[in-house]
């Protein structure tokens, strides 16, 4: 089973250095010709703007959402997240590209600019007893779960922050970039 | 909840990687350059061609400036301090800005010390010729790097030269023994906690980007394949031709860096290049890279 990582743009490295740590096979996705050999996806963060653009640059976009579509597991994390959403808080960006999987409405830049990123210890049932260190970056919420989806992560007032549709992942922080494992390991069970 | 912590700091530049960082000056240009697949923007009043063309002190940007781009785009926006004006800094930081650079492209300040970057909230970029100049700036609390080149002049060479340099140190670097690191530290000015992570790591302890001089897709996937994280380009866009075009071959040449067939097509009909300055044509007192202590 190999892992693909979107590598057009962001933090691609750590989630490959965190997969290689645990073991698994993974492939930096560039072009539809990489795409073809993973049997699952990690969108990184990075700026879902230029993340966005270059997908339909290359020919990724359609090849993904129809590879999502099929079962293929994704995980988006940050700007990944909001690129599987469905929906834009706000109206997306016009021009905005998006793979609009996932039953969710996504808020971009949610909590303000850089100086409002925080990292916060998250209680997260799917992933056992020990509280999770999570960061976000600018980080996006996650608003309107449609029926089909679960909410996996909620801030201390309720906000939704990490969110599963079967076999689709969507988080609002950033499990790269910490050393805990456990939402990598997460992923690849689903 | 911890707000602006080093994690925070750092992990925003791990956010911008494999992109481009674009010089702008005003709020349509900050459009172009989102519109183009910028990962954040520049704001200043000049970019360093003019700097460099008119001469004078180079300072701060107008706040009202700033702000204006920081409304018309959604992806990160920096500016500039002069090197030691942590008055600057903390006018800036008031803005709500998500990165300040603190930088040799303006006139510097003080000639002895940088700003004590630990005491802001918002991080810091800070430029760099070596290792050495790098740890410094680490020790001072800057959260990204980016090797200075020479600003302002379309010519790549001192961007070359300063990537290979800082490259070159950290090889040497991982391959001394543990006695060795001792002495390295004290010869490069760096302090040693700072050398003997690199060296136990393989590479730097924060993001560092390619700038100054920068101009064509070809020069951008230069950098990349040299081993930096992404590029600033100053100059070098919107002094070009066909800004929009050429802005978005820079992003597609970062992101391909190493598929030549791409970059050849990416730079096909870009128009004029910024007319450039040769760096060795440049007499020292004119070079902006030696700015920074």
């Amino acid at each position: 089973m190999t892992i693909g990582i979107l590598a057009l743009q962001g933090d691609f490295r750590e989630h490959e250095a965190m997969l290689q740590r645990i073991g698994a096979p993974t492939l930096q996705v560039r072009l539809p010709k990489h795409l073809a050999e993973v049997d699952r996806l990690i969108i990184p963060g990075g700026e879902s703007t230029a993340i966005g653009k270059l997908l339909v640059l290359y020919g990724l976009l359609e090849p993904i959402r129809e590879r999502g579509r099929k079962g293929m597991p994704i995980w988006g994390t940050c700007a990944g997240a909001i690129l599987l959403a469905q929906r834009i808080a706000e109206g997306r960006p016009a021009g905005q590209p998006a793979l609009a999987l996932m039953d969710i409405t996504a808020r971009r830049n949610a909590f303000g600019r850089q100086l409002d990123s925080f990292e916060v210890n998250l209680s997260i049932e799917a992933l056992g007893d020990a509280p999770l260190n999570t960061v976000f970056i600018r980080a996006p919420l996650i608003e309107q779960p449609g029926p089909a989806v679960r909410v996996l992560a909620t801030l201390a007032d309720g906000r939704i922050v990490a969110a599963q549709q079967g076999h689709l992942l969507a988080t609002c922080f950033h499990p790269e970039l910490t050393g805990d494992e456990r939402f990598h390991r997460y992923f690849l069970e689903l | 909840m911890d707000k602006s912590t080093w994690t925070t700091k750092i992990g925003l530049a791990q956010m911008l990687k494999g992109g481009v960082i674009m010089d702008v000056v005003t709020p349509e240009q900050a459009r172009i350059a989102e519109e183009a697949g910028a990962v954040a923007v520049m704001a200043l009043e000049r970019v360093p061609a003019d700097i460099r063309a008119q001469g004078g002190v180079a300072r701060m940007s107008d706040p009202s400036m700033i702000l204006g781009i920081m409304e018309a785009v959604t992806i990160p926006v920096m500016a500039k301090a002069r090197i030691g004006h942590f008055v600057e800094a903390q006018v800036l930081e008031s803005l709500g800005i998500d990165y300040i650079d603190e930088s040799e492209v303006l006139t510097p300040a003080d000639e002895e010390h940088h700003i004590n970057k630990h005491k802001f909230k918002v991080p810091f970029v800070c430029g760099c010729r070596n290792l050495g100049e790098a740890l410094r700036r680490v020790a001072e609390g800057a959260a990204m790097l980016r090797t200075k080149g020479e600003a302002g002049t379309g010519d790549v060479v001192e961007a070359v030269r300063h990537a290979r340099t800082v490259y070159t140190e950290i090889r040497r670097l991982t391959s001394m023994d543990e006695d060795e690191l001792f002495t390295y530290a004290k010869n490069i000015q760096a302090p040693y906690e700072l050398v003997r992570q690199v060296a136990e790591a393989g590479r730097l302890p924060v993001v560092n980007f390619a700038a100054g001089g920068i101009a064509t897709p070809a020069d951008a996937a230069l950098m990349m394949q040299l081993g930096v994280d992404g590029v600033f380009v100053g100059s070098g866009i919107f002094k070009s031709g066909d800004p929009a075009k050429r802005a978005r071959a820079i992003v597609e040449a970062t992101t391909h860096y190493n598929e030549p067939e791409i970059i050849a097509e990416v730079s096909k009909g870009l128009g004029e290049p910024m007319v450039g300055i040769s760096v060795s044509s440049l007499p020292q007192d004119k070079l902006m890279a030696g700015r920074g202590w």
